[in-house]
């Protein structure tokens, strides 16, 4: 048997062109960096679980099996350690003036407690990093991805005004809880958890330290992010994994389940080449700063919002049962090549292959007839609605 | 019969001139879940070293080479319909293909099976 011809991204943030980021050349010439450990490495390990690089760290990217896993976190609650990514405190003397500098997002009027999903632009309107924040008082809590979190700080401690401090929190852990049943999971470890809506958060007490717990997650299915001191994050993964309906749950779990969510994975899915616009991240650039502008490329991105964009990030449905990864050229019928594949793989759920990439706008209409090509290969799919499978959310006054 | 190992973590089991091939239990444990198998038509000649079969797991895809040269006298259509019993079956049910040997002498320098095992633990 040969080595592996090609991985698909098991790193969820690594950037293209690295060692595991689905381009079977990717990393060639690289310097190997040494690789970090993470708070609860030696947890993982005594759980079985099999480590690759990922995002600078050794991590875990499966424990029973990607399947089993990834079934397990849609019909239960899996346990995810995200410690490699970055959290972030800024603040100081305007600071939500400061970053509408560097976002789309609406900071003035964000309320305390609300995560937000924003995107950090360079001036051309390409992608830099997306992420989370969230308004605590007059500061802002920013979780980044974690092979982009070093990039992220130098950029904004760049381009934000001095009086304007951004602090890496690296003495806090990460731990996502996902699932249907994760919310009376945390309920029984963390009593009032619960009462979060989707996209809410707030500081909870726990064994005589604070936690901060929001809502949110990266599968598609309600569940919980918890910002834990580091020191307390294996007590914290005891006392949630001891529960009879957890089971931890590796990187390739998590980015099947992403994938069939249709959630984009920086580094693949989006980067500096990508807009918000051609991402169908539409969502993420708020009505006020549409009419008032002044964001970082906001002169690329509102004319694309006017007029369309050149090429849009779709899914697609693959027949037969081979995978088609990142990598491969989406072609029209006549052969010509109309876009790329920047995630695709097996999906668990739906037992079929997937993907998602980038096509020309005029051949993204759901249903469109195209084909993939992959070392040769042709492949016949579809242009698929994402996400593939529904979201699970729980969005407080919605019926359950 | 006799069954003989590759660095490349196949293994090949000879039954007079029928050599059959698969992929080793290290080496479904290694991909994880399989989820795709493709394996040569009946009659194609294989030479040793070429691309023969295809395994993809949900993360990885990775080509089985022919170990030896041959005529492939069969496909497992099995594992095509059922790419998991690779998993569950490696060394059996979960084959890849049959060969009939044209030179034996290519077997030599193969491992058996207690010299793949003892080297498997050394990596």
């Amino acid at each position: 048997m040969s080595r592996e011809v090609h991985n698909g991204p098991t790193d969820e943030t690594q950037a293209r062109g690295t060692p595991y980021s689905g381009d079977p050349a990717g990393g060639e010439g690289a310097e190997p960096q040494p690789l970090g450990t993470l708070p609860l490495d030696s947890w993982y390990r005594a759980r079985g679980a099999r480590m690759v690089p990922f995002a600078g760290y050794e991590m875990p990217v499966q424990y029973e099996g990607i399947i089993a896993e990834h079934l397990w976190t849609r019909e239960n609650a899996g346990l995810f350690d995200v410690s490699h990514m970055g959290q972030l405190l800024v603040h100081g003397r305007g600071v939500d003036v400061a970053l509408e500098k560097l976002m789309p997002a609406d900071f003035q009027a964000a309320p305390d407690m609300k995560p937000k999903y924003s995107l950090l632009l360079d001036e051309d309107g390409g992608i830099i990093d997306d992420l989370m924040a969230t308004r605590r008082g007059d500061d802002f809590y920013i979780v980044v991805n974690g092979a982009t979190k070093h990039g992220d700080i130098v950029e904004m401690e760049r381009r934000l005004p001095g009086e304007v401090v951004v602090d890496h929190m690296k003495e806090q852990a990460l731990l996502a809880l996902q699932g249907p049943r994760a919310a009376e999971v945390l309920e029984t470890i963390v009593p009032g958890a619960s009462d979060l809506g989707f996209m809410q958060a707030g500081p909870f007490d726990w064994r005589g330290g604070k936690l901060w717990i929001s809502r949110s997650g990266y599968t598609g299915e309600d569940g919980f992010e918890i910002s834990v001191p580091a020191a307390a994050a294996a007590d914290l993964a005891d006392a949630l994994a001891a529960h009879d309906l957890v089971k931890p749950i590796g990187l390739g779990a998590r980015d099947s389940l992403r994938l069939e969510a249709g959630l984009p994975l920086y580094g693949h899915d989006l980067d500096r080449r990508t807009t918000p616009v051609m991402a169908g991240l539409n969502f993420a650039i708020n009505k006020r700063r549409r009419a008032d502008g002044g964001f970082a490329g906001a002169l690329r991105i509102l004319a694309e919002l006017e007029n369309g964009p050149i090429e849009k990030r779709v899914g697609f449905e693959v027949d037969g049962r081979q995978p088609v990864r990142e990598g491969a050229l989406v072609l029209d019928g006549e052969g010509n090549e109309v876009g790329r594949i920047t995630s695709g793989g097996f999906s668990p759920s739906l037992q079929r292959p997937i993907a998602m990439g980038y096509v020309a706008t005029a051949l993204s209409g759901a249903g469109t007839a195209l084909k993939l090509e992959q070392r040769s290969k042709l492949f016949d799919v579809r242009v698929a609605p994402m996400p593939f499978v529904p979201h699970r959310y729980h969005r407080k006054g919605a019926s359950a | 019969m006799s069954v003989y190992f590759t660095k490349e973590h196949e293994w090949i089991r000879v039954e007079g001139d029928t050599a059959t091939v698969g992929i080793t239990d290290h080496a479904q444990e290694q991909l994880g879940d399989i989820v795709f198998a493709e394996v040569p038509e009946t009659g194609k000649r294989l030479s040793k070293g070429e691309e023969a079969a295809v395994v993809e797991s949900v993360k990885a895809a990775s080509d089985v080479y022919a170990p030896i040269t041959g005529e492939v006298i069969e496909g497992n259509s099995k594992v095509a319909d059922d790419p998991a019993i690779v998993n569950s079956d490696p060394e059996g049910e979960g084959w890849f293909f049959k060969l009939k040997l044209e030179n034996p002498s290519e077997l030599d320098g193969l491992m058996d099976e207690s010299a793949y095992r003892d080297w498997v633990k050394t990596l």
